[in-house]
This record gives C-alpha cells, structure tokens and sequence, in this order.
C-alpha cells in the first residue's frame, strides 16, 4: 500500500499549479472507505483540484445516493433537458472547487506580513537589551573632543592631501571647502 | 536547439483577425505551435497539431481514462486549444455521458487564457453551434464565476 502524508504531497506539487490539494481524498466522507490515517492511499485513483490538470482520476463524489444515481440516469439522456441546478449538480458531483474557487486569493499574505513585523519586533527588542547589558564601556576614543583631536592630528599631517581629507580642507582659512 | 530527448516547443502568438456575426472585425490571438523533434525531424504544423487532436478526441468508442488524458496533455500544452480541438472534446463528453467534464474543459480554456480576455468569448463565440447543440451551458451561465 502506498502512503504519502499530506505535507509531503504538498511539496511535490508545483508552486502555481496547486492552489488546494485535497490531500484528503481517501478521508473524505463521500469515499467509500473510511481511513482513519492522516496519510493519503496513492495506490488507489486520486482526486485533485489543479488548475494544470482538470479533469482528476477519479470524481469527486464516489458514493452516490438515490437521488445522485437518478440524476446520473438523466445525465445519458439529451442535456438540454437538464436544468441549470441539475447541471450544477452533475458539476458538483465530479468535481470539488471550480476553478475560480481554486483561484481564490488567501489571506495568507497578511499572516506572513505580521510576522515578519512581529519577528522584526521581538529582534529590536532583543537588540537594544543587548546594547544595555552585553555591550562593554565605549572606548575613548568616540568622544566629541577625541574626534576632533584625531582629526585636526589627521590634517596636520596631510593625510590624502590630493583627492581625500587633506584636500578638503581650506589651510588658509581653516575650514573646510 | 539540441534537448535531452522530449520533443521542443517554440511558442509564439500570432495574431489574427475574425469577423463576428455582427460585422465588426473581433481580432484574437491564435498560438502558432512549431514543435521541433529532438531528432530533427520535420515541424509539426498548425494544422497537423490541430487534426491529430480532432483526431484523437473524435475516437468513437473513446473511453473515460482516453479523455482526461488527452484533455490532461492537451492543457499542459504552452497554448489554447482550437474550437475544433475542443469541439471533438465535447463531443467525447457526450459519448462518455459526462456534462460536467464539459464544463470542466471550457473553464479550463478559460484558465489557460491567461491574461489574453479575448480569447475565450472567442471560443465561446466558435463553440456556441455545439453548445447549445448539446446542450452544454458554459461557467458564466451556470453561475460559476
């Protein structure tokens, strides 16, 4: 018996083709066999919802009732003599979710988002205690007066006199260009 | 264009100009399919695509498993089908006594449209005879959109 479990399926499946497997098609309640597993039986025909691929192994309702089997009935007769409920009936039947149903836009995106944000939350959080508590005493040499000593030292000294800082700065007026 | 053994399909549009019942020039899109063989054989045509699918679907006996298959590879397919290609699929579902496999096709045209709106009420415009023929009611009839 081949068994494939429903998170597995999802990952054989590409990306823009699957909006819903149903996963579920040995479970569902229409099926014949109750499973009672998680996992789905690959050796019997499956049922899918692609919109790559139409028309699945087997429908969607397996079970029919009375009223189903008459409708079948009718179904080998001329469809004209169908109405529009009937043949919405007969859709529903074979198939779960019609293909705009498959095509429905989730909200997962804004799931996605908030966490995003949240995780960005949580991480400032976790940065600015660490500022506070785990970072050792900042060296003197960031001071204001440090800063400008090593800088007025860095001019002294000419340093990247022709394209760099020396050559920013005015000497005779002592400021910069 | 040397491949790993399938056959290669150039996709490209061409675009064509029909004129509806109405007297307006309607143009739509029809995909120009060239398919290479690997081994370097000759291009399949437009028209022998098309005729090897009416073909395919026009099976009298054609059994269930024949039509969503075909219907399956058909729709993998880089195009959109041809109304005649899709004709014959309809028929199929006839003979198979299956309406809602019909219905399933013409969304699934729709779907394979993509961004192209033109396409579809065109082959819709084209199926119309062997709709109402046969009685298939399309998506936006039934209410499924």
């Amino acid at each position: 018996m081949l068994h494939l479990t429903t998170g597995r399926v999802g990952c054989l499946l590409s990306k823009q083709a699957v909006v819903a497997l149903t996963g579920s098609g040995a479970r569902m309640s229409s099926h014949g066999h109750h499973e009672v597993s998680d996992s789905v039986d690959m050796s019997q025909p499956m049922y899918w919802d692609r919109l790559d691929t139409p028309l699945p192994d087997r429908p969607w309702k397996d079970v029919l009732d009375s009223t189903d089997k008459s409708l079948k009935q009718k179904e080998k007769g001329p469809w004209t003599a169908l109405s529009k409920e009937e043949k919405i009936a007969l859709y529903r039947l074979k198939f779960n979710l019609t293909y705009p149903e498959m095509k429905r836009p989730s909200h997962e995106w804004k799931t996605v988002i908030g966490g995003m944000f949240i995780v960005f939350g949580i991480t400032g959080l976790v940065v600015f205690w660490q500022c506070h508590y785990v970072y050792p005493p900042q060296p003197p040499t960031f001071d204001e007066e440090w800063q400008a000593k090593q800088l007025q030292r860095m001019l002294d000294m000419r340093t990247n006199p022709i394209e760099g800082l020396s050559s920013q700065w005015d000497y005779k007026n002592k400021q910069w260009k | 264009m040397r491949n790993w053994g399938g056959s290669v399909v150039h996709f490209n549009w061409r675009h064509t100009h029909t004129h509806t019942v109405y007297g307006y020039v309607q143009s739509c899109y029809t995909p120009l399919v060239q398919r290479c063989y690997a081994h370097g054989g000759k291009l399949e045509s437009d028209e022998e695509f098309d005729a090897r699918w009416v073909t395919y679907f026009n099976k009298a006996d054609i059994d269930a498993w024949e039509l969503r298959k075909g219907m399956n590879t058909l729709i993998g397919y880089d195009l959109v089908p041809e109304p005649k290609i899709l004709e014959a699929a309809l028929r199929a579902c006839r003979r198979l006594n299956d309406l809602a496999s019909a219905i399933r096709i013409l969304e699934a045209v729709k779907d394979k449209s993509g961004p192209h709106k033109k396409i579809y009420p065109y082959l819709i415009q084209e199926l119309r005879p062997t709709l109402e023929e046969l009685g298939i009611s399309t998506p936006e009839e039934l209410g499924m959109d």
